[in-house]
């Protein structure tokens, strides 16, 4: 009598969502479509601004005012609005500077309509990213690597993780941590971006 | 209001994220002082969403992780992190509560002390000896042990083992290979037999390694020595401990291939299956590569590589090829 309407709303609580209703949808819109635009991004930034130390603030920076904008509304167009949004950060950093490179301007259409080409292959994105994922892997230190390792090849949770390598749950967390920093740099292409500046 | 610099704001999010996603005591009320979190500022939102997308890709890339279609292995897996503790918590109940033990029975080594323990392909066992000491056998190994009062002496006959010494100066333990010997100093090391050679890894205290054909020899290994004995050679190099780490990887299942060439990667993994991986077509076998690796998972090493390297796969049965 008990068990049966607890297992049910317990199974509709598994999946359930991470942010209140509402916010998921604003994650959801920003994990799938600004995210990829990340390495669009990063390049914009890396040509647009002197000082190569202050670019991931400025990715911060951007992933919040476009996140607060779409709060209210979702834009359109995502990538000209990301795109718009960096450029106009730019601007108003640069603005105190009393310079505005006519590059940032131009750049955002000329950006935006070369990413819409067709035409590159999903299999190629794929193996590109199990390459870099296995770069990644390999430069993380030893101990952080094999925590990664044993969460997403063998699947262990935490405390197995701790038990397994017979360390302390913080030092678990801490190369778990470390490792999301990592992998996700490289999901995003950030060497990917280094490569491409000028 | 100057914003918090967003590498400080990244590992702030980056300690959530773990804490939610790789722990089974995430409770309701996390959930909430997460989402509390969140709310607080959309630097935080988009530093945590970020990490979250970046973790949703890379558990996408599924041909890095087993699959679970393998019964078996998802069981033992499922026991492995158990499995050594439980046998570490014995060894140690036996070597440290010994006092109590050793007044009730008294020392109790059988003078015919003498067994084989062996391990077929993919194998993988762990025994504790009467002394206490311990000793994994990788896949494929065989091993006759003798402990007495007097002696303890074990013989590689074929395969590779990592041993876990108790120091007792009155018994050395010795490891005799083909005409290559180990005698332990107080230590842990890997030994791993050869058709005519014997390597020999220490990762903890002393060891020292005895050739004992004609021009005999004899080393002292200290941790991160690595030392290959054949019959009239002996030689002793420096390994760097990450290496050592990864060599050890059959301890936990998987095997680390470090810029290993497609060749040395194919016979390693042969070492521990039936369906052996065959390389054809000349260069293919030199393309090198980083993985870490099932041991037991020939599909998914085929995979990747086909994956990585564009190359063409044929399952034979007992042979899976691989070629441009």
């Amino acid at each position: 009598m008990n068990k049966s309407p607890d297992n049910g709303r317990e199974g509709e609580g598994m999946r359930g969502k991470p942010m209140p209703s509402g916010a998921q949808g604003l994650a959801g819109w920003f994990i799938g479509e600004v995210l990829p635009l990340e390495p669009i991004l990063m390049q914009f930034l890396h040509r647009n601004w002197r000082n190569q130390s202050d670019i991931v603030d400025l990715r911060q920076e951007v992933y919040a005012r476009v996140w607060s904008a779409a709060r209210k509304e979702l834009p359109q167009h995502t990538k000209r609005f990301v795109l718009t949004t960096a450029r106009n950060l730019i601007i108003n950093r640069l603005r105190d500077e009393h310079v505005v490179p006519i590059e940032v301007i131009a750049d955002v259409d000329a950006l935006g309509a070369a990413m819409d080409a067709p035409g590159v292959d999903q299999a190629v994105i794929a193996r590109d990213e199990l390459r870099r994922l296995q770069g990644a892997l390999d430069q993380l230190p030893p101990r952080c690597r094999e925590a990664v390792v044993l969460a997403h090849v063998e699947g262990l949770a935490g405390h197995e993780i701790a038990q397994r390598m017979n360390i302390s749950r913080p030092t678990v967390s801490v190369h778990l941590a470390q490792g999301l920093r990592a992998l996700t740099s490289i999901m995003y292409g950030e060497d990917v971006a280094r490569e491409k500046k000028p | 209001m100057i914003p918090a610099p967003a590498d400080a704001l990244e590992q702030r999010a980056a300690e959530w994220l773990q804490q939610q996603r790789y722990w089974k005591d995430w409770s309701p009320a996390d959930q909430a002082a997460l989402d509390a979190w969140l709310e607080e500022s959309p630097n935080h939102a988009v530093a945590y969403w970020r990490l979250a997308g970046g973790l949703d890709r890379t558990e996408r890339l599924a041909a890095l992780r087993p699959r679970r279609a393998h019964a078996v292995s998802g069981f033992f897996s499922a026991l492995w992190p158990v499995l050594p503790k439980l046998v570490a918590a014995f060894a140690a109940a036996s070597v440290l509560g010994g006092g109590a033990l050793v007044m009730l029975n008294g020392p109790h080594y059988r003078d015919d002390g003498l067994q084989t323990y062996s391990t077929g392909l993919g194998g993988h066992q762990i025994i504790t000896l009467a002394d206490g000491s311990q000793i994994e056998l990788n896949t494929d190994t065989r091993l006759r042990a003798e402990i007495t009062a007097h002696r303890r002496f074990v013989t590689l006959e074929r395969g590779e083992a990592f041993f876990q010494i108790v120091h007792d100066e009155k018994r050395p333990f010795v490891v005799q290979a083909g005409g290559q010997r180990i005698t332990d100093l107080g230590t842990q090391f890997l030994a791993r037999r050869e058709t005519g050679r014997l390597e020999v890894d220490l990762v903890e205290g002393k060891a020292r390694v005895d050739t004992t054909g004609q021009n005999a020899r004899s080393a002292l290994l200290l941790p991160g020595d690595r030392a290959i004995a054949t019959a009239n050679e002996l030689s002793v190099t420096k390994k760097a401990p990450h290496k050592l780490q990864e060599q050890l990887g059959w301890r936990r299942g998987v095997i680390v291939f470090d810029n290993a060439t497609l060749a040395d990667a194919a016979a390693e993994l042969n070492r521990y299956n039936q369906q052996k991986i065959v390389i054809v077509g000349s260069g293919v076998g030199q393309l090198t590569l980083n993985a870490t690796l099932p041991a037991n998972n020939v599909g998914l090493f085929v995979r990747s590589a086909r994956t990585l390297f564009n190359l063409q796969v044929e399952n034979r049965g007992n042979e899976i090829v691989i070629s441009r």
